[in-house]
């Protein structure tokens, strides 16, 4: 197959082509490898203890009982762990703020772990778990994020002095003169409720420690950057005494599978007992205990504009409840600053972000890390000005969008954007779903008597996930990398090896790999195999976070392939006495310009390579391997002063269009259509691009319907099963049609930009766009998600006056 | 506190396996730790998610909602045995892989199982058929469409083969 007979999109061989997945045929074939999966000879299992208290200090912990239990090998209290490890790290300034797997004297919300049982079977620990007996002496505690900041509030770190984790008004741009210049202004509130991503997998963790080596093995379900210094610092040993298995197959992510503390309590039981440790949590454990619970935030914004829609400023407060204990959750206030005006032209903004401690379960990173409900918040308010103008909710939006004609375009708050063309993936999707037949589908529903809407959201999906939010929330950091990497081999078979230093959950990261370093090697993907090294011979990554990977890992690899070419072009040079100018590289082979029968090929040059240093060009490493470590496309920088910083570099955009309707007997919402328009640049295989996109909306969809991590008012998680947390099924997610447009980005080695966070960051605000559609002329509206039938059927009550019947 | 144990054989993939079970050992936990056929996933413990769905007798059933002794005499069959007798890949799991119904694969087998199931009753589902009938298997990667796609597919190239 050549390439002048199947041309693929943008000229590429194989890049944006149908092809099957690296990975798909094990998972199919119930090969997969999760960290639940792994059993390792003599392997002690775990249970684990958790408080009934949001708030209490721990009297005694009597374990007697649970020793007792035949085949019981250990309980381990916080007095011991606490003492024996170091606290995990946090992402703001707050050194008080101290966290550990184990309680020690105090629990700080319901479902915190206070002892950890371990014995020779899950259910003997389980057993012995229930034997242990915790004197507890409640103490007040605080649940609401708002009044948890007012004086005399229960501290949920009395060291810390405060609630407050972090607050910090900016100011980009003439905010005050706009407000005062502008026609009009609208104010409300949004209500982001507490929810997350909640892979189908539980975390799961597998530990052995080698006394001899001074090693610790971990297997664990995975996605986090510097997992394994973490557990290491924690540990107390050094960086190479921990050796992280990448090869695990993650059951699913989006964000939430940090499992740090997991990993240190396994880790250091493991080491303990000098035996293998497994942990895995049970549904209620990861629910409640597990600490991924996502952003949980209020959003009070302002908007100036004038009466033909123009919008001059936005001021947005969000305050965010980060629970008990914060990692790097406030962070999650830092990343939307980077498409803090979406993907309009706002002049001004100001922004104030304020991270609060609760005695709730933490929150972790969930897929966006806080661009989703900042996206609710921004569609929110377009949808607003739009009603308050009389406007037409399309024709706001196209006033105010960056023209494809003005990028690079830098925004308030100091990014660049890179490309887009909004405009017309706005058209394309309006055109894919019919919109004139759709406003008629809706008023048809209307005049039939029921309740329907149509939503609209555009949004910026930042990505190439770099971490310039650390420095500028927390100037005693001053990270400026968040490079990945890739080394590729070539053996003397000449068959190709990717070697990545991540483990995976679900991206298709072997597929990528292997499609951008068979693009440029011009050799077939399907030959070349990746793999997952572990932390100890793993080259420097950051994980796949903040939808980067195939910009970061994408490029890595074509950087490590392209030294590959160019070794290959330089050992054909040295043989024919030639430049490297008068050399044609195709297909591995490389050829004299004009002169085709003087050709090197693949397997010639590869021999040579491996075996006959006496042909080698001087100064050339024998062999046929290159590494390449890339840092990301304008990263390096730490912040202006007043807080201006390029966040991520590239900037995917996606637009929503979609019809519900609302049974205004029962509250009920349904997605009747669904459209999503997205730009993410050139697509290395689209079929992983549509997936996680859909999938992404699916996610969006129960955020904005059906899922909340509620609390009663006692402080108790009221929804720690699939029972009451509800997780849309393919009942309720609609078929999705994405119309797909390509915007190159102008950073990256094939114009790719990121899609794995694509479809959850636009989906709820179109949602909540349609719902807020399809109630206004009863004239209420709602502005809090989850919007569950309840919420929905109060309002249409309270409109009607009436109990809510007909 | 020993546990009285119990025997039990089951054919599981076409093979008969027996062992000596507590009471208390769900089926799930027998397939995985006892058997070590870890395709079949565990994602809930309550019946709700689907991961651990195997066929039981023919139909799909929630594994981790059946003690290992209820399996006793009975006929189950995992993702592991979905394979044609050669090894290769099933239509339905080729199909999988054709369309990128999965994602993390953590919830594909319990996917695999319930499609099998409705494609064994019904030869030519329409999309709310197959929406339907894997109603009960949640999946937080794909939205659901791509795994449609594969049922859909997969209805049409066993039904091509039947002619």
């Amino acid at each position: 197959m050549t390439m002048a007979e199947h041309p693929a999109p943008g000229g590429f061989r194989y890049i944006g082509t149908k092809r099957r997945t690296k990975e798909d045929p094990r998972f199919v074939a119930g090969r997969g490898r999760y960290a639940a999966d792994i059993a390792l000879p003599g392997m002690k299992h775990v249970a684990l203890v958790a408080s009934p208290y949001p708030s209490a200090r721990i009297v005694s912990i009597r374990a007697e009982a649970a020793f007792a239990l035949p085949g019981v090998r250990y309980v381990l209290t916080g007095e011991e762990f606490c003492a024996a490890t170091d606290s995990l790290t946090i992402g703001v300034d707050a050194p008080k703020v101290t966290r550990y797997a184990l309680a020690k004297d105090v629990v700080r919300y319901a479902g915190e772990w206070v002892a950890a049982v371990v014995a020779d079977t899950r259910a003997l620990a389980e057993d012995a778990a229930e034997l242990v007996e915790v004197d507890y002496e409640p103490l007040p505690y605080i649940i609401e994020a708002e009044r948890a900041l007012e004086s005399g509030s229960p501290l949920v770190h009395p060291a810390h002095g405060s609630n407050l984790l972090y607050r910090r008004r900016f100011v980009w741009g003439p905010v005050e003169k706009a407000f005062a210049e502008s026609d009009r202004r609208i104010e409300f509130r949004a209500k982001w409720g507490r929810s997350s991503t909640v892979p189908i997998e539980t975390f799961a963790v597998a530990a052995q420690w080698h006394p001899a080596e001074q090693l610790l093995d971990v297997w664990a379900s995975i996605q986090m950057p510097k997992f394994p210094d973490q557990a290491a610092r924690a540990l107390r040993l050094p960086g190479n005494a921990v050796r992280v298995h990448y090869d695990v197959d993650v059951g699913g992510s989006y964000g939430v599978k940090r499992g740090i503390k997991h990993t240190v309590l396994v880790g250091y039981l493991a080491r303990r007992l000098g035996v293998p440790v497994r942990l895995i949590e049970d549904r209620l454990e990861n629910m409640r205990g597990g600490d991924m619970h996502g952003p949980d935030r209020y959003f009070d914004v302002q908007a100036a504009f004038d009466t033909d829609g123009t919008i001059h400023a936005m001021k947005i407060r969000a305050l965010d409840d980060v629970g008990a204990y914060a990692g790097r959750s406030p962070l999650q206030l830092g990343k939307p600053i980077g498409a803090i005006c979406g993907p309009y032209r706002i002049a001004a903004i100001e922004y104030e972000p304020i991270s609060v401690m609760t005695h709730k379960t933490p929150q972790e990173a969930v897929r966006g890390f806080g661009q989703s409900p900042t996206n609710f918040a921004i569609e929110r308010a377009v949808d607003r000005i739009a009603r308050a103008l009389g406007m037409d909710r399309i024709e706001v939006r196209r006033r105010n969008f960056i023209d494809k004609s003005q990028f690079p375009y830098t925004i308030p708050s100091g990014s660049t954007y890179d490309s887009g063309d909004y405009h017309a993936v706005l058209d394309k999707a309006l055109a894919a779903i019919d919109y004139p037949a759709l406003v008629r589908e809706r008023d048809d529903a209307r005049a039939a008597g029921k309740l329907a809407g149509i939503g609209i959201s555009t949004c910026l999906e930042p990505s190439g996930g770099n971490t310039a939010f650390e420095p500028l929330f927390n100037p005693k950091n001053e990270t400026t990398t968040w490079m990945d990497s890739c080394l590729v081999r070539i053996d003397l078979s000449g068959s190709i090896t990717g070697i990545m230093g991540t483990s995976s959950s679900g991206q298709g990261h072997e597929t990528m790999v292997a499609t951008v370093v068979g693009e440029v090697l011009e050799r077939d993907p399907a030959g070349i195999r990746v793999i997952h090294a572990d932390s100890l011979n793993a080259l420097p990554s950051n994980s796949p976070v903040g939808s980067r990977m195939a910009i970061m890992l994408g490029g890595a690899a074509a950087g490590a392939a392209k030294k590959i070419k160019q070794a290959l072009i330089a050992i054909a040079a040295h043989n024919f006495e030639c430049a490297v100018e008068d050399l044609e590289y195709r297909e591995g082979n490389v050829s004299l310009k004009g002169a085709p029968s003087k050709t090197l090929t693949w397997d010639q040059l590869v021999e040579i390579a491996h075996r006959k240093f006496h042909r080698m060009p001087a100064g050339l490493e024998p062999g046929l391997q290159a590494k390449f470590v890339w840092e990301v496309p304008t990263g390096g920088g730490l912040p202006t002063p007043d807080g201006r910083i390029q966040m991520y570099p590239c900037y995917a955009f996606e637009a929503h269009i979609v019809l519900v309707e609302i049974d205004p007997d029962t509250g009920k919402a349904v997605i009747r259509k669904y459209v999503c328009g997205h730009d993410c640049g050139v697509m290395i295989n689209p079929d992983i691009v549509h997936g996680m996109t859909c999938g992404g909306i699916a996610h969006g969809i129960g955020a904005a319907l059906y899922e909340k991590f509620a609390y009663t008012e006692d402080g108790q998680l009221a929804s720690g099963t699939f029972m009451d947390y509800l997780i849309p099924s393919a009942m309720e997610v609609p078929a999705i049609a994405i119309v797909d447009h390509c915007t190159p980005s102008p950073l990256t080695t094939f114009g790719q930009k990121g899609s794995g966070e694509a479809g959850y960051l636009g989906a709820p605000a179109a949602i909540g766009n349609a719902v807020n559609d399809a109630l206004e002329p009863l004239g209420v509206s709602i502005e809090e998600t989850p919007m569950k039938p309840f919420a929905l059927w109060e309002r249409i009550r309270a409109a009607r006056g009436d109990n809510g019947k007909r | 506190m020993s546990e009285k144990l119990h025997p039990i054989s089951v054919e599981v993939n076409g093979v008969a396996c027996s062992g000596m079970v507590s009471a208390r050992l769900s089926l799930v936990d027998w397939l995985r730790e006892e058997l070590r056929l870890t395709g079949t996933h565990v994602g809930c413990e309550h019946g709700i998610c689907g991961a651990c769905s195997v066929m039981f007798d023919g139909e799909p059933l929630r594994s981790c909602l059946v003690f290992a002794v209820q399996a006793n005499g009975h006929r189950i069959t995992t993702v592991e045995g979905l394979a044609r007798p050669d090894g290769s890949l099933s239509v339905l799991q080729d199909s999988f892989c054709q369309t990128h119904a999965l994602q993390c694969g953590y919830c594909t087998p319990g996917m695999l199982i319930a499609a099998q199931g409705l494609l064994e009753a019904n030869a030519d589902p329409t999309e709310a058929q197959i929406r339907e009938a894997i109603g009960g298997n949640l999946c937080r990667c794909t939205g659901y469409q791509q795994i449609v796609d594969a049922v859909r597919l997969a209805a049409t190239r066993l039904s091509e083969g039947a002619k």
